[in-house]
């Protein structure tokens, strides 16, 4: 009886499919199956990739496709390393991704914390928090034009009611001071939800009893926080840290739809200056080295963020 | 069953059939692209005769002017096929000439018996021609357009007013005829109270992402001596662009952002300025003429409101005007030539130019503006035709995309975010400039 059951599972399953294939062992089955993917892998990213590369070395230009294509060997290189209003749009860059990520840390960390406390009400107030981060960059950053219009936006005249000030003196995009913060403060307003949300997962990841023994242990609230909920929550803010901060390396959207990168160029972020030079100058041999110096940027600092937060696990 | 099944085969048929035949009846539809704005609109409705009297339907791809040139630029250089016609802007016409993207319309237009001595000189020269002032047509001038100013009339001519302003400036107020009386007047109105309503002086271009910022300062700069380059020697920009009288003009420009335009407007351009007269937020208002007719219509600043000028002179009695408009060309890449020469030979005659006229497109053919009636048809009009005959153009270069951004960036750097002087703008765009036609190999 056993051994008929045996017979029957042993028919009944299949055989390997790699041997009603002539030839083609398990492994070169597999290969086949995962190569429709490779190759439009290969096609949309890598082949992209080294053909930019290519381009970086030319002076070739996408409006003037009969033109000789010359090489220029590290020229586009060196002419946007010494070009003075690269590395000024590079200096913009770093000062909008260095206060979007403190202001969206503190703030996200801080609501986190306190949604985590579960008040009366915290999942009403958790939705109500989300709601920025869910809508569009291009609505949020129409609506916030017209939010700073000094002669009928609606943030002017707060700030009027608070200071005094003439709402009409509030110029947010058009005051070369001001312009980089208008944008600083949308983009907080729109993404500590989303560092919330991160930081709120890693509270919720600290067992409860690790708290219970500090009790015992009569460690303060600020020990507490200090010796367990910081250090555990670390690994996530330092990932959600990572995520902002390769988003708003290449932030484009919002600044384009705020100032286009004015007044002048005080808002002229890489990706705006990238979006310049490849689609309205056609630059596209130089647009390509510089997106290849941002990449290489990124990528760099984002490894070195990697390894960082890997030792940070791993304590 | 059978007689069911024939019924079944006779509903496919007949549904195949129909597809078979709209497919055919559209087979030669043509699109035509431009950008999104009044005379668009105008140009719809004008090609339905068209369609009445060829057969030949006419489909539209209409942009917004801030992506106008993103859009149409990357669909030429990419050899699409969308556009069978596409009315591009002037400052297109090298690049699409030395680009194989519009089809040359010399044999055409020999065969066809159309004369580019039948429109208006400026326009020929702006619209069609590459090289300029050689007779290599590219494109059918289509859109005539020209920066000028709106005024309001009604404010002006308040008896108190007149009577303040002659007090303090010694001169009638009225449509100035020269830059400094421009900037007294924007100074007279802003920040006034009327009716109510705090005002301001006038509405300039100052946008920075496309070319606002490079069109509102030309039209100023030409008429204080501004010259892209040596007459003598093509390409020889220093002293010509950064002449003392350029470098006066931009600081002049600086001077009118300053002082007389309204809070917040550090990116204005055609449809902002529009937005400001309508609102009743200015005095004076410099935009392109084809926002002219709109104006006029408007039940609030038009009618008798609205007055019309055209660009005053400078210091030294020179006046210009920024040439703005738009030829219409045959895209090479298209299947549909013939039938797009079709609509160009349509669109050339006399008749349908002067209906073009009346529904609000700016013809350019020389019978339509200089028919006795035409100052009188509207009254915008003669500003018009007097404001076409002062026109300049920006570069019409192959390169003339970074020529622009150039220009975008060292105007709006000092303009509108006063770093640096004049002097340091228009010596920057020099070097810049410079660079472009050396990559280019020009220089």
């Amino acid at each position: 009886m056993l051994n008929r059951t045996a017979e029957n599972v042993a028919r009944a399953t299949p055989e390997p499919l790699a041997r009603k294939v002539r030839g083609i062992s398990d492994k070169g089955l597999a290969w086949l199956f995962i190569s429709p993917t490779i190759l439009l892998l290969l096609a949309i990213n890598i082949f992209p990739l080294f053909w930019a590369i290519y381009l970086s070395f030319t002076n070739y230009r996408a409006n003037r496709p009969n033109e000789v294509v010359k090489n220029l060997g590290f020229a586009n290189y060196q002419r946007i390393l010494g070009d003075k209003d690269i590395w000024i749009a590079m200096q913009t860059t770093a000062h909008f991704v260095f206060w979007t990520i403190l202001l969206q840390t503190l703030i996200g960390f801080t609501l986190a914390w306190l949604i985590d406390r579960k008040f009366r009400g915290h999942a009403f107030w958790t939705t109500l928090i989300l709601v920025p981060m869910m809508l569009s960059p291009a609505v949020v950053g129409n609506f916030w034009r017209f939010l700073y219009e000094p002669q009928i936006g609606l943030f002017a005249y707060a700030i009027s009611f608070v200071t005094g000030i003439p709402p009409t003196n509030i110029q947010m995009l058009s005051n070369v001071s001001l312009a980089p913060w208008s944008i600083i403060i949308v983009d907080t307003w729109m993404w500590t939800p989303y560092v919330m949300l991160i930081c709120l997962a890693g509270l919720r990841s600290i067992p409860e009893y690790i708290y219970e023994a500090a009790e015992v242990d009569r460690a303060s609230n600020w020990r507490q926080f200090w010796s367990i909920t910081l250090p555990m929550a670390l690994p996530f803010i330092m990932l959600a840290v990572l995520f902002r901060g390769i988003e708003n390396f290449k932030m484009f959207d919002m600044v384009n739809l705020l100032t286009g990168g004015g007044p002048g160029s005080t808002t002229e972020v890489a990706s705006i200056t990238l979006k310049r030079q490849a689609f309205e100058s056609w630059r596209t041999g130089y647009s390509s080295a510089f997106a290849i110096i941002l990449f290489v940027a990124v990528f760099g600092l984002a490894n070195i963020y990697v390894k960082a937060l890997n030792k940070v696990k791993q304590r | 069953m059978k007689s069911s099944l024939k019924l079944a085969l006779g509903l496919a048929s007949a549904i195949s059939a129909s597809t078979a035949a709209s497919t055919v009846a559209h087979a030669e539809d043509l699109t035509l692209c431009w950008a999104a704005w009044d005379p668009a609109n105008a140009l719809v409705e004008l090609s339905k005769d068209f369609t009445k009297e060829t057969g030949i339907g006419m489909k539209f791809e209409f942009v917004p002017w801030t992506n106008y040139a993103d859009r149409f630029l990357n669909e030429l250089n990419s050899h699409g096929k969308l556009c069978d016609l596409i009315i591009g802007d002037s400052q297109w016409i090298g690049g699409a000439a030395e680009n194989g993207h519009y089809v040359k319309l010399n044999d055409f237009f020999d065969k066809e018996k159309i004369s580019m001595d039948d429109f208006v000189p400026a326009t020929v020269v702006g619209y069609s021609e590459w090289p300029k002032n050689t007779p290599n047509y590219w494109a059918l001038p289509a859109m005539g357009d020209v920066v000028g100013w709106t005024y309001r009339k009604d404010w002006f001519s308040k008896p108190e007013l007149q009577k303040e302003f002659k007090e303090k400036y010694g001169w009638d107020l009225g449509p100035p005829t020269t830059f400094d009386q421009l900037k007294q007047v924007a100074e007279f109105f802003q920040k006034r109270q009327i009716d109510g309503k705090t005002v301001y002086g006038a509405s300039i271009y100052t946008e920075r992402g496309s070319e606002g910022i490079t069109m509102g300062a030309m039209d100023v700069l030409y008429s204080y001596g501004f010259q892209y380059e040596n007459p003598k020697k093509p390409y020889e920009m220093e002293g010509f662009v950064n002449s003392d009288k350029s470098v006066k003009g931009l600081e002049f420009y600086k001077a009118l952002y300053d002082c007389c335009t309204p809070p917040g407007a550090s990116n204005s351009y055609m449809g902002e300025g529009v937005d400001a007269f309508k609102s009743g937020q200015v005095a004076m208002h410099m935009n392109f003429a084809f926002t002219w007719p709109g104006l006029q219509k408007d039940e609030n600043v038009g009618g008798d409101k609205i007055g019309y000028f055209v660009n005053p002179k400078g210091p030294d009695g020179e006046q210009f005007a920024q040439l703005g408009g738009q030829g219409i060309s045959v895209v090479s890449y298209s299947d549909k030539q013939e039938s797009a020469l079709k609509y160009i030979k349509w669109f050339a005659n006399k008749d349908v130019q002067a209906k073009w006229w009346s529904l609000g497109g700016y013809s350019c053919l020389n019978a339509v503006v200089k028919d006795p009636k035409f100052p009188a048809s509207q009254p915008y009009a003669q500003t018009f035709l007097d404001s076409m005959a002062i026109v300049k153009d920006f570069w019409a270069e192959p390169s003339y995309a970074p020529l622009l951004q150039a220009s975008q960036k060292r105007f709006h750097d000092y303009v509108v975010a006063g770093q640096g002087s004049a002097k340091d703008a228009l010596d920057g765009l020099v070097k810049d400039w410079t660079q472009v036609f050396e990559d280019d190999g020009k220089m």
